[in-house]
């Protein structure tokens, strides 16, 4: 059969055209925050091989971490962890708990609570001596 | 009341591109999505292109996008989605025209599960005897009409065609959790696979999408689980 109009696109745009409600927000918050570590492992890979180049040059580049962006980027880098991981926890709860599909809206509410517990007071310990 | 039908129409022999067009007409708030679709067909533009049949909910032909989410347009009344009312086709599935898509590869997955009893053994002399809480274990699934609302709704299925889908899971279950089939292993075979089971990510977009209230996501569990222990 052929069509001009396949209607198939992965693009966040296309995926927005429907209307899937919070199951559907928490699954596309767990791959952008997915995408979001990966960014950050492959920039460690990149700092940590540059101690091959000699001590200077990668003591040079560690202080691009004590800049004030940098600690605002690693709070980014925590909610990332710290949601992806929890969220993936509560997945796998409900893959191979038989009745835990009844208790999505309740675990979801639960996994938020257990990730703004960690994340708040963590992020202000990051944030705070730039308040300083 | 006065309604707007805004319709993506997609007309290869008239235009390359997809658009969306508006109807405005009356409409009683009992009204259908189907009748009011009907009504534009009938009474508007007979050029506008969709399926239906049996009309009443079994056939699962009408299945579409309304107002962005997954339903069936003869089960679906006016009064519950407003007077502005948005239809697309299903997504995922190569557009024919308007509102009607390519089933064909929905019904390749649904063949690949092997949804008919297989029974090795010797036929018995009246019936296949089950008992009632055996034939409960498998009931939920057995309500499916292939409607592919759920298999279209699924974010990873619109990335992935090859994923064999909720629709095909829900048939799968329904052989593999009934005790006079034979088929179990050979399906969790199948359906353990990257492409297969494991490929869900537990969104639940296909449990709220179902038409006949199945409970998709926990059928798919259920699947997984006798995959990763190898039993029922």
């Amino acid at each position: 059969m052929s069509s001009n109009d396949n209607d198939r696109s992965t693009s966040p745009g296309h995926m927005l055209r429907y209307r899937g409600g919070l199951g559907m927000a928490m699954w596309a918050l767990h791959r952008v925050t997915g995408l979001g570590v990966l960014a950050f492992l492959l920039l460690h890979v990149v700092d940590i091989f540059l101690i091959t180049f000699g001590e200077e040059v990668f003591n040079e580049l560690l202080v691009i971490y004590t800049a004030p962006w940098a600690r605002v980027m690693e709070v980014f880098l925590l909610f990332g962890v710290l949601f992806h991981a929890l969220n993936g926890l509560r997945i796998a709860v409900q893959d191979f708990w038989p009745t835990a599909w009844l208790e999505e809206g309740r675990l979801i509410a639960l996994q938020l609570t257990v990730f703004v517990i960690a994340f708040v007071p963590a992020a202000w310990l990051m944030l705070e001596p730039l308040f300083e | 009341m006065d309604v707007t039908f805004t319709i993506r129409r997609y007309q290869p022999e008239v235009r390359d591109d997809p658009y969306y067009e508006d109807f405005e007409f009356e409409a009683e708030p009992t009204d259908r999505v189907l009748d009011c679709l009907n009504h534009i067909k009938w009474q508007i533009d007979g050029t506008l292109a969709m399926r239906r049949s049996c009309q009443t909910g079994i056939c699962g032909s009408d299945a579409m996008r309304i107002n962005g989410q997954n339903r069936l347009a003869c089960k679906t009344l006016l009064q519950d989605v407003g007077s502005e009312v948005t239809i697309e086709p299903l997504m995922g599935y190569a557009v024919i025209k308007d509102l009607v898509v390519d089933m064909d590869p929905f019904f390749d997955q649904f063949r690949r599960v092997k949804p008919f009893m297989m029974n090795e053994g010797s036929d018995p002399e009246r019936e296949r005897v089950q008992s009632q809480e055996e034939r409960e274990r498998f009931d939920d699934t057995t309500k499916c009409i292939l409607c592919a609302a759920c298999t279209t709704s699924c974010p990873v299925f619109w990335s992935d065609e090859d994923y064999v889908g909720p629709a095909a899971i829900v048939q799968a279950h329904r052989f593999i959790f009934d005790s006079r089939d034979d088929g179990t292993a050979e399906r969790l075979r199948i359906l353990d696979d990257a492409e297969g089971v494991w490929k869900c990510r537990t969104v639940f977009n296909c449990t709220k999408a179902c038409p006949r209230d199945i409970e998709v996501t926990k059928a798919i569990a259920e699947v997984k689980q006798a995959a990763m222990w190898g039993r029922v």
